[in-house]
């Protein structure tokens, strides 16, 4: 499914989050958006998700505005992925994958073998079927985002966002969790990963939305866009780009770093 | 591959027919128990009389009758209905805590949560101050109670911010509204009969409870119990917090406030009948989710079933320990609160 932003203008109670936001993502590819905290990557999210409609401009995805899709149709189209945060009640792997297939049940029915069978295939998909039967909280970091991604597939939806969703994992965990992401973008996924750490742009994204100040400061190919002078932009602080045989690799560089 | 699915819902299964196999043991041998002991064959044997009378099998196959009049009334006059009720009340306050406590992510909500039983309570005391009939006692401490939660959820509803915090907070300002509005009529009571018997409604009695008492709370129950089973699922999605359940899906609103209206309808179903019991809606669900897991869809359920055998119990000792009734609010604090406390010292056991 293409995800369409024409010109998103976005206001919190008078305060412009976002303006004249534009870009597309398409089936197969992975955007990464970028940006410093509090530059309204959430806010995106929660437009397309239809969370937030007042919006002006529009997002529309295959031609649809998602302005007028109900929650449940929205939920057919793009799935969620949040970070992981603690639950207040204990519920089983399982129970957090099925949840996904609420949107395919009527309002009154509960989830049977075929959804169960949707959820454990999912949970297979990504390797860690067997966790099923394991309580969420007693899972790793990245376990519990891998749960949260499959729970987005069984939600059968083919645009997927994620809101940074390495955030909280360590190396070995950010990594694997990108490495699945980056496989169901190339399963025809449109993926959207907002991320605090251009490094995983440059590893996993094929293009680069970069956010500044609620409006696009660049949007292309990443090798071409994410330079250290848009670094510098985003972040303030400068940065070098290194060639390695193992890929590019973008650093920070203290503004101390020549005093010490 | 469903493996562990299908051994979840064996598992489930297996709780819930436990559970309901306790309860119905335990209303037969409630039946025995009172004043006047029947023995458990004669109590079968009534039932099985009664039943054969309302099938039309008696004329065909008539029964030997081994009891007396007596024992009969005791029974079927005296005990059944007022079991019958403590199941029903059991069960409907343990489900409207285990509802809130989901809606309101927040394993401490009790039924009252929305001050269900303090605008209760003041209906009641209202009425009892005006001299009405006791089923007048019952509509005024219905009307009360739902009036109150409607208007803590129309505030709720106006105000800017969090809906969730709202409604607590419009709740608890709501309820102490009316319960200093109950402390007012208490005062201005009749010291001599009139506060003993507000002070008595408050907290909480079976005693009294008729055949004709049962179907009219019966139905009100059955009403919000019915739409709280079949959404029961849909509660795990809502405890996950608004922003995550609408975009997987559910129209967080409507559900809420669906949810909300059948948990304060069997709520106030439940306390104007029973008078205000607090403890079942918190400790049961509490020690369901030890049981079955915080899934609803095995949860609800058998938070009902232990919802009932809690109270038919504590109805039980009510009625039997001492020659005088024990109201059955004191009761359930005082067997609520240890087990609340053991449940709380208790080691977690993984899942």
């Amino acid at each position: 499914m293409t995800l369409s932003v024409r010109d998103l203008t976005f206001s919190y109670k008078k305060t412009p989050v976002l303006s004249d936001v534009s870009f597309d993502a398409e089936p197969g590819e992975l955007l990464a958006i970028l940006g410093p905290n509090g530059v309204g990557k959430t806010t995106l999210f929660r437009c397309i998700l239809g969370e937030q409609k007042r919006h002006a401009g529009t997002i529309e995805i295959d031609g649809v505005d998602v302005r007028t899709l109900s929650a449940r149709e929205t939920a057919h189209r793009v799935a969620y992925i949040p970070q992981t945060h603690a639950m207040t009640f204990r519920f089983s792997v399982q129970d957090v994958v099925l949840m996904g297939t609420s949107h395919t049940l009527s309002p009154l029915a509960s989830p049977g073998r075929k959804q169960e069978r949707i959820a454990e295939e999912a949970l297979e998909k990504l390797g860690i079927g067997h966790l099923s039967d394991r309580s969420f909280d007693t899972l790793s970091g990245g376990e519990q985002q891998l749960c949260y991604v499959a729970r987005a597939l069984s939600q059968q939806a083919k645009i997927l966002l994620m809101d940074e969703p390495t955030s909280s994992l360590d190396y070995g965990n950010q990594l694997r969790v990108l490495d699945v992401v980056k496989d169901l973008a190339k399963d025809g996924y449109t993926v959207l990963l907002s991320t605090h750490n251009p490094q995983h742009a440059l590893w996993y994204a094929d293009r680069v939305l970069a956010l500044h100040d609620g409006s696009v400061a660049a949007l292309g190919p990443v090798e071409e866009t994410l330079t250290p002078a848009l670094f510098e932009t985003l972040y303030g602080t400068r940065a070098e780009l290194y060639e390695t045989p193992s890929g590019s690799v973008i650093l920070p560089v203290s503004n101390r770093g020549e005093t010490k | 591959m469903d493996k562990t699915a299908e051994q979840g819902r064996e598992r489930r299964t297996a709780v819930l027919l436990g559970a309901a196999g306790i309860l119905f043991v335990l209303i037969l041998v409630s039946l025995t128990l009172g004043r006047f002991a029947v023995p458990l064959t004669e109590v079968v044997r009534i039932l099985f009389h009664k039943l054969w009378a309302i099938i039309g099998l008696d004329r065909v196959w008539p029964m030997r009758v081994t009891w007396t009049t007596f024992m009969e009334n005791a029974v079927v006059n005296v005990r059944l209905p007022r079991i019958f009720m403590a199941v029903l009340v059991g069960c409907s306050l343990s489900a409207a805590g285990a509802t809130f406590q989901g809606v309101f992510k927040n394993p401490m909500a009790s039924p009252d949560i929305l001050g269900a039983s303090n605008g209760a309570a003041f209906g009641a005391a209202l009425a009892i101050l005006l001299g009405c009939s006791s089923r007048y006692i019952t509509v005024f401490a219905f009307v009360g109670s739902i009036g109150t939660v409607a208007l803590v959820f129309l505030i709720a509803q106006r105000a800017p911010g969090l809906k969730v915090v709202n409604l607590i907070l419009a709740g608890i300002m709501v309820g102490s509204l009316f319960s200093a509005g109950t402390s007012y009529l208490k005062l201005v009571a009749d010291p001599t009969n009139q506060l003993p018997a507000i002070t008595y409604w408050l907290m909480g009695s079976l005693s009294g409870v008729r055949h004709e008492h049962v179907l009219p709370a019966a139905i009100p129950m059955a009403l919000g119990l019915v739409p709280l089973l079949l959404l029961r699922w849909r509660l795990n999605l809502l405890s996950l917090g608004d922003s995550e359940a609408r975009a997987l899906g559910v129209n967080t609103d409507l559900l809420r406030a669906v949810l909300i209206l059948c948990a304060t309808l069997v709520t106030a179903a439940s306390i104007s009948v029973s008078g205000v019991i607090g403890w079942v809606g918190l400790v049961i669900p509490h020690l369901s989710r030890k049981l079955i897991g915080s899934d609803n869809r095995g949860l609800l359920p058998c938070s009902m079933l232990l919802g009932g055998v809690f109270l038919l119990l504590v109805d039980d000792v009510s009625r039997n320990l001492l020659q005088t009734e024990i109201p059955i609010g004191i009761l359930t604090a005082v067997i609520g609160a240890p087990f609340f406390i053991y449940l709380l010292l208790r080691k977690e056991k993984t899942l």
